[in-house]
């Protein structure tokens, strides 16, 4: 599926929910299925600087597409990074480099996105699409 | 005890709603909200006095300069100085403490010499003494704290016999709530001839001070932890120390003669004032110690003990809760973490029930790795904090917990 297609559809799981605290049961939930990062990446050089909590973000290049795992040790943020994956695992470098991830606007996340916040999930999008750019460069050598 | 319900009313940030809930503020050990005679003070003074001070022989200018003045002379009797040039006019505590590191700091350090601390220092008073260990290839004295967050003072006792050339503590922790028995470690540094800082900005909106009684050397504060705008606050200092002191900054107004090749300093405490100062502010400020004043510290501290001892037998009922901080001598700031659960989960929820606690390590890194834990929730509270607020914070830690389960 391409990555507006998912953002669409998580868009719409959350718009059944009116109520803050069911947002956020939803989001803890999809935090369980995160895809684990593998235990040998769970190292400081995997983490994403400046979270409140901590995040670890691995990426693999397969066939042209980029995977992403991680892992979170605040659940919350778990399911924040959980649809960060969803939408951008297994999509091509430049569709990752290209999405704007407006979907997080729209399920009233953005907040978690603006400078302001020291849950680090901002550097975690500029980590991924970083990933995105390096495989991108190695691929076009 | 001190009529809340009016007190509150003075409070418009109070009175508002977040995510569709009653706002609940207690992360007042961060910042407090202000009463509407602070920021009238504000409004005022740009609509009626603005003019920039100590310069003008105009109306305005004099005008602004003796309100100015008066905040000093009023501060300066709310903590009793034994002179009104002791109140050094700055940004906060931060400003304070790093002017007295530097300038202090460097008139009083050899190669190798150490300045000695406590373990819960905020940031802003460990790291200030720290550089300037390192500057001085010397060595920054570290007083423990036992496992209630109480100072060990035999430890401090100890490490004073190492001749540190500088003594700075906390009067209350932000982290942990604690209140440092510093009289008694003023006595203590003085019986070895040492000066002594305290970093006062948890305490002045909490507890009445009398510098001259704790006859502490320098004690740093910020206005906006005391109902005060925020960018500024004071120095106290000893005058036989501040006139020992190099300035700090340099500019404008600290100065007596100048000329291309020396420059004269003005007096105390001018002297310690290089440039236009945050005007408003310091107003605002007199506003706000005022305003704690008229309530009474007495009256102030009796209902945050109230609200505090509330507050942790609460909590306490809650599983798996761990308080961190149950030093004897408490003000009113609760630490905590329940089971397993993130701080940062914990904070996040509790905001989305309208309820504003701070999450993480508080500027105090070194004390979440004594308890070894990357961060905990806080709550502190005010004057303006009720017994109500404190049950639906209950209501929705609990909530929470059972979300994150």
């Amino acid at each position: 599926m391409k990555t507006e297609e998912i953002q669409a559809q998580i868009i719409s799981e959350f718009a059944a929910f009116d109520d803050w605290m069911d947002k956020y049961n939803l989001l803890i939930e999809m935090g369980k299925d995160t895809p684990m990062i593998d235990a040998r990446f769970k190292t400081n050089n995997h983490l994403i600087s400046g979270c409140q909590s901590k995040v670890w973000l691995h990426a693999e290049y397969v066939d042209g597409k980029v995977f992403f795992t991680a892992d979170s040790d605040a659940v919350i943020t778990k399911g924040i990074v959980n649809l960060l994956i969803r939408a951008l695992s297994g999509q091509s470098p430049d569709d990752i480099l290209a999405t704007d991830l407006g979907f997080l606007d729209q399920i009233g996340l953005k907040e978690h996105l603006s400078p302001t916040r020291s849950n680090g999930l901002l550097s975690m999008v500029q980590q991924m699409k970083l990933y995105a750019k390096v495989f991108k460069l190695k691929a076009g050598n | 005890m001190p009529d809340v319900a009016s007190i509150r009313k003075l409070f418009p940030a109070l009175h508002q709603e977040v995510y569709g809930k009653p706002l609940i503020y207690l992360d007042n050990a961060a910042t407090t909200q202000k009463p509407q005679q602070v920021i009238d003070r504000l409004v005022d003074y740009y609509s009626q006095e603005n003019s920039n001070i100590h310069r003008g022989v105009h109306h305005l200018s004099q005008k602004a300069t003796l309100a100015y003045e008066s905040a000093r002379v009023f501060i300066a009797g709310l903590i009793n100085a034994n002179h009104s040039h002791e109140i050094i006019f700055t940004r906060g505590t931060t400003e304070s403490i790093n002017l007295v590191a530097s300038s202090l700091g460097n008139l009083l350090m050899q190669q190798g010499d150490k300045v000695l601390i406590t373990a819960m220092e905020h940031h802003s008073n460990l790291v200030p003494w720290q550089q300037l260990c390192i500057k001085h290839r010397g060595e920054l004295l570290v007083t423990r704290f036992d496992e209630t967050g109480t100072t060990d003072l035999n430890h401090f006792k100890e490490l004073l016999t190492r001749k540190p050339k500088i003594v700075a503590i906390a009067h209350i922790s932000n982290a942990l709530g604690t209140i440092n028995p510093i009289q008694e470690m003023i006595r203590l540094s003085h019986e070895q001839g040492i000066p002594v800082l305290v970093d006062g900005a948890q305490s002045i909106a909490h507890s009445a001070i009398d510098v001259q009684q704790l006859d502490c050397d320098f004690f740093a504060f910020s206005a906006h932890k005391a109902y005060g705008p925020m960018g500024a606050g004071v120095l106290y200092g000893k005058t036989k120390w501040l006139e020992k002191m190099p300035p700090y900054h340099f500019g404008g107004e600290m100065v007596d003669k100048v000329n291309f090749t020396e420059t004269t300093f003005n007096i105390l405490p001018f002297k310690f004032e290089a440039g236009t100062p945050n005007v408003e502010a310091v107003l605002g400020m007199e506003t706000a110690l005022k305003f704690v004043k008229e309530i009474g510290y007495e009256n102030i501290t009796a209902h945050e003990d109230a609200l505090l001892r509330y507050a942790t037998q609460k909590l306490m009922e809650i599983e798996d809760m761990k308080i961190f901080g149950s030093s004897p001598h408490k003000a009113a700031v609760i630490s905590f973490q329940i089971g397993n659960i993130h701080p940062f989960d914990m904070g996040t929820l509790l905001d989305k029930m309208g309820i504003a606690v701070r999450t993480g390590h508080h500027c105090a890194q070194p004390v979440m790795d004594a308890f070894d834990v990357p961060g905990t929730v806080r709550a502190s509270f005010a004057v303006y904090n009720t017994f109500q607020e404190i049950d639906t914070f209950i209501a929705a830690i609990k909530k929470a917990s059972a979300m994150l389960a």
